[in-house]
């Protein structure tokens, strides 16, 4: 990491591990449950907040020193929506096909907790260099823990990755459903996803005992 | 800057500043790409009309490919032989008749109104298409879709979409496994009674292989969803039969 300063570069990998949004700060939840049924639709939503996170912290940044603090978590509200919004506009002027994939994610985009929580935290107060760093890297750590959820959530509750039948076809029982295995119509469903963070959770503090609180 | 942020006068300045600011660059960026947006959205329209009747570009199992940009006008035209708009029980031509918008023509059935019914006739490989738009509601907001049927209601093809249903789950009724397991189903019984389509649980036909039980195998994790399928299917589909015992 030639580029960042030692305390910029932990900015990024911090929330990839340590600091991660989802597992230890525990934001950003619901979208995590929500939509990390394929694997195909945690990738896009970890793009999307990425981009919002990153643009985001860097504009609340800009303006901390004078936004009003009575009304800032309004303040940070409209900068998420009209940012959304926009992105949202173009892409269905230039980019119609993506943007209907998109559009499923834009009012979950606008309400992520992680989102509002790096405004709050992070970008009101500290530069914009900095503020980017720190969004692009728990946008980062939000997608790792998507992508995860999301593999296991798709293996072993479609039998697909990326919409592709890696398990054999569950109707013609080929491959391993021949020899009598099942899809888990469980993993579908919303609450599976908090057990595979649970799990990523127990993983992460059995290897590091400073997690651990009292 | 030396400006105290904390009082009420700065604090509404801001707020109304803002809204000026936020305001007019949302409404300058929408009116400024509408033209745009509007003719991705007639040309989607007509893909998806084409789609229905099996004029697509689909070449795997779980192709959804519609016919190109560039080419669809074109294509409408070709196998689209009649645009037709039923109202009150008469069918009228109309060449823009794929443009009218379902859901205002819903409210206005509501509100006491006559409901304007589009129709369009296919023609393709020598076989009659005859593709009515279906308008709904899912789990969290809007589903429409097309269904492509022959003079006797018998389901050849069908296209649905969806605005905000949850990725992996009931956004899934745009898939291909689920819309081909309409082909061959039939809406009417023997007698011409109007029974419709169910999107169904356990019914113990996964592969769909049964035509003739007016059911198809549901979604997992979707229930809500593949409801609104049925019911749309049901309410809007059941409007076209007296136009449908016309053509016998």
């Amino acid at each position: 990491m030639g580029l960042l300063s030692k305390k910029d570069a932990k900015l990024i990998t911090d929330p990839l591990a340590d600091n991660n949004p989802i597992t230890i700060q525990v934001l950003g939840i619901c979208s995590a449950l929500a939509i990390t049924a394929e694997l195909k639709a945690s990738i896009v939503m970890s793009i999307a907040v990425l981009f919002v996170l990153g643009i985001g912290n860097v504009v609340i940044s800009l303006i901390r020193n004078i936004i009003p603090s009575k009304i800032r978590i309004i303040v940070q509200l409209i900068v998420v929506a009209s940012l959304v919004i926009i992105v949202d506009q173009v892409l269905k002027a230039f980019a119609y096909e993506l943007s209907k994939t998109l559009s499923v994610f834009v009012g979950l985009i606008i309400t992520n907790c992680i989102i509002m929580g790096r405004f709050e935290a992070f970008a009101l107060g500290n530069g914009p260099w900095k503020s980017f760093l720190d969004g692009i890297g728990n946008a980062l750590g939000y997608a790792v823990i998507l992508i995860i959820v999301g593999f296991f959530r798709e293996l072993l509750g479609s039998g697909t990755l990326l919409g592709i039948p890696v398990l054999g076809d569950p109707i013609e029982k080929t491959f391993v459903y021949s020899i009598g295995y099942e899809n888990n119509g469980f993993m579908l469903m919303p609450p599976m996803a908090l057990i595979i963070v649970g799990l990523i959770i127990w993983v992460q503090r059995s290897r590091n005992k400073d997690l651990i609180e009292d | 800057m030396a400006v105290d942020t904390d009082k009420n006068s700065y604090t509404i300045i801001f707020a109304v500043i803002m809204v000026l600011v936020v305001g007019s660059l949302l409404a300058f960026t929408a009116s400024s790409l509408a033209p745009n947006i509007d003719e991705n959205e007639r040309m989607e329209k007509q893909q998806n009309i084409l789609y229905a009747m099996g004029v697509n570009g689909n070449v795997d199992k779980g192709d959804i490919t519609f016919v190109s940009t560039d080419k669809v006008a074109d294509e409408f035209s070709k196998y689209i032989k009649q645009q037709l708009v039923i109202e009150n029980g008469e069918a009228k031509e109309d060449n823009e008749a794929y443009l009218i918008d379902i859901k205002k023509e819903q409210a206005k059935a509501k509100n006491g109104g006559t409901r304007r019914l589009p129709l369009f006739v296919g023609e393709k490989d020598g076989k009659t298409f005859y593709v009515a738009p279906i308008r709904g509601k899912g789990l969290w907001d809007a589903i429409w879709g097309y269904v492509a049927l022959d003079a006797d209601m018998v389901v050849q093809g069908a296209f649905f979409d969806h605005k905000g249903e949850t990725p992996g789950l009931g956004a899934n009724i745009k898939q291909r496994y689920f819309m081909d397991d309409f082909n061959g189903e039939r809406l009417l019984t023997d007698a011409g009674v109007f029974k419709g389509i169910t999107v169904a649980k356990g019914n113990n036909d996964p592969t769909n292989k049964i035509k003739d039980d007016y059911e198809v195998d549901a979604l997992a994790g979707a229930t809500i969803t593949g409801d609104g399928v049925s019911a749309m299917i049901k309410k809007d589909l059941k409007l076209y039969l007296p136009y449908f015992k016309t053509l016998q």
